[in-house]
């Protein structure tokens, strides 16, 4: 198993969360805890055995290809913090 | 007993037989929360307008026609706010449409009222991680309701409202429902569609009824269960009548005992009272065998790996572009996601998103995340094995009572170990129930009654004797 480690701030940043100092401590200790606990799983032979996304076997469900009326676009966007001519907007992503 | 204190099925007989309108049980609900919850903390919010609206047009010729039915505040009901506890989508958020499992209740004539509490995002078993309210144990004062869905047991036990829906990922129906002492059902994966629901742990999570009676769990069922196309995990199956045979009784009932849930760490009374109920079920003619389920002290440490894995993938939506609260004025993209995001959440739900973050990471995925995935075959295994020698399995829900309010925050990891018994339904898939036992010193105590996968009916009637003979 994986050293029981983890660079909390690093991880976070993966996520997209700002934490703060204090934050970064107390997660820390905690995840380090659990991380512990979780390693526990290495004592299992799963040699040979298959792993489940989901607790039932299906697969490639399709519905019949007929259009249904979907919720019109008004719908999304009434909760979107910022819109601007039906689109959402954010801050400028690529430079000109 | 007031209105908002009956079951559903009493209800329906008295609007059947004309004795009351919908107006009058909504009417009470009403009052009853607005006199006593501030005491309670249950609901979030609710609409009286709409809900008296929808009660004057009730069709009593509808199944469920005329009765109200609290929700919890992370599934969608159109126009109606969606927070999951989150200051992320307090006041920033309306359902723009209804969850399947709303629909059907209305199709069925229900009137979805008001939203009830929870962990924020259905993130923890105590209710406390809500970011918007506390939520106090009506059958136990001082203690927890249990959670997440602690708003949707609490308004039931509270007499608040005659029923909740709730959602279980590892343990939120049911053991919530034992805190408090109601019925709760968390019914097979696929059995009722999550479209709506706000995603958690996408293969664990499922909908199900918080009930005074098991006869009203039933009804629910029957409304909420069936395939929805939006839902591609919902289950192509035929859905049964779950009021029917109710009151058939376990006599050849086999009912099994899983040594691995019986061991130092649960509380000799809560230990005691499930093996009572046994016996009782014994003397209604079911026969009691001992089984194992081998991989049980597995199953926390494969839980905490899986569900916060989903959950960061499943709350990378919440980023502050889509919906919910942006934070500031962000000069970059970066700066926004990482500002909103940090201002959202909770310490709960960062730490579950942060965990799994760390076991889906490069480096990490086949020695965590993976190998999980491994162990949870063998954990659906077990069940399989054991389903093949008994028709349902008895367990305790929880380790020990509700604890008193605050006992274990700033120590995740020992809330995490309280999850042992219920999460173990939601890894294999199969359906499970909690339904109150004797109190233990005045405080409500639940029997777990899980099934195989779509054993409902077997469930349902097992708990049905064990709530006759209570």
């Amino acid at each position: 198993m994986a050293e029981p480690h983890i660079d909390v701030r690093y991880v976070a940043n993966l996520a997209r969360i700002n934490l703060s100092d204090e934050e970064v401590a107390r997660y820390s200790s905690q995840l380090e805890d659990i991380v512990g606990y979780i390693e526990k799983l290495g004592e299992v032979d799963v040699e040979g055995v298959e792993p489940s996304a989901h607790p039932i076997e299906m697969s490639n469900r399709v519905r019949k290809d007929e259009p249904v009326s979907s919720l019109p676009a008004e719908g999304f966007l009434q909760n979107t913090p910022d819109q601007s001519n039906g689109q959402l907007r954010v801050p400028k992503v690529v430079d000109a | 007993m007031s209105l908002a204190s009956s079951s559903l099925s009493s209800l329906r007989q008295k609007l059947v037989a004309g004795e009351i309108t919908s107006r009058d049980i909504v009417q009470d609900v009403i009052d009853q929360i607005s006199s006593r919850d501030q005491e309670i903390g249950a609901f979030l919010s609710f609409d009286p307008d709409s809900a008296l609206s929808a009660a004057d047009q009730a069709d009593l010729s509808l199944p469920l026609g005329g009765l109200p039915i609290g929700i919890k505040d992370n599934i969608n009901v159109e126009g109606q706010p969606c927070t999951c506890a989150s200051k992320f989508l307090k006041g920033a958020y309306t359902a723009p449409y209804d969850a399947t499992a709303i629909a059907r209740l209305k199709a069925a004539g229900a009137i979805p009222f008001g939203r009830t509490n929870l962990d924020e995002f259905a993130m923890g078993s105590s209710t406390e991680n809500s970011g918007l309210q506390t939520t106090h144990n009506p059958s136990a004062p001082g203690h927890i309701p249990g959670g997440s869905s602690g708003g949707s047991a609490a308004a039931v036990a509270g007499k608040l409202i005659p029923a909740t829906l709730g959602s279980d990922t590892g343990g939120s129906i049911r053991q919530p429902a034992s805190h408090c002492g109601v019925v709760g059902l968390k019914p097979s994966y696929g059995r009722v569609s999550r479209f709506g629901l706000v995603a958690f742990g996408s293969s664990l999570d499922q909908i199900g009824p918080l009930t005074h009676t098991v006869q009203d769990s039933a009804l629910l069922l029957n409304a909420i269960a069936g395939e929805d196309p939006r839902d591609s995990t919902s289950l192509h199956e035929p859905v049964p009548d779950y009021t029917e045979g109710l009151d058939q009784g376990v006599a050849g009932m086999k009912l099994g005992l899983p040594r691995e849930y019986f061991t130092d760490g649960i509380s000799p009374q809560v230990r005691e009272r499930v093996e009572t109920a046994a016996k009782s079920l014994e003397s209604q003619g079911a026969e009691i065998v001992e089984i194992s389920l081998p991989n049980t002290e597995y199953a926390v440490a494969t839980y905490y790996i899986i569900a916060p894995a989903e959950a960061s993938s499943n709350l990378s939506r919440f980023d502050g572009v889509r919906y919910g609260n942006r934070t500031g004025n962000p000069e970059d993209m970066l700066s926004l996601y990482k500002d909103s995001r940090e201002a959202g959440f909770g310490p709960e739900v960062k730490r579950r998103i942060i965990l799994g973050t760390y076991v889906l990471s490069s480096g990490y995925y086949d020695a965590y995340y993976l190998r999980a995935q491994k162990v949870r075959t063998l954990i659906r295994r077990d069940f399989e094995q054991a389903f093949e020698k008994v028709d349902a399995i008895l367990t305790p829900v929880a380790p020990e009572t509700a604890p008193k309010m605050g006992d274990a925050t700033g120590d995740p990891l020992k809330h995490y170990l309280a999850d042992i018994f219920t999460i173990s339904a939601n890894l294999a898939g199969n359906c499970g129930i909690s339904v109150p036992l004797e109190p233990i010193d005045g405080k409500p105590v639940g029997l777990q009654i899980l099934g195989p996968y779509l054993g409902e009916k077997e469930i349902l009637r097992c708990a049905r004797a064990v709530e006759a003979s209570e």
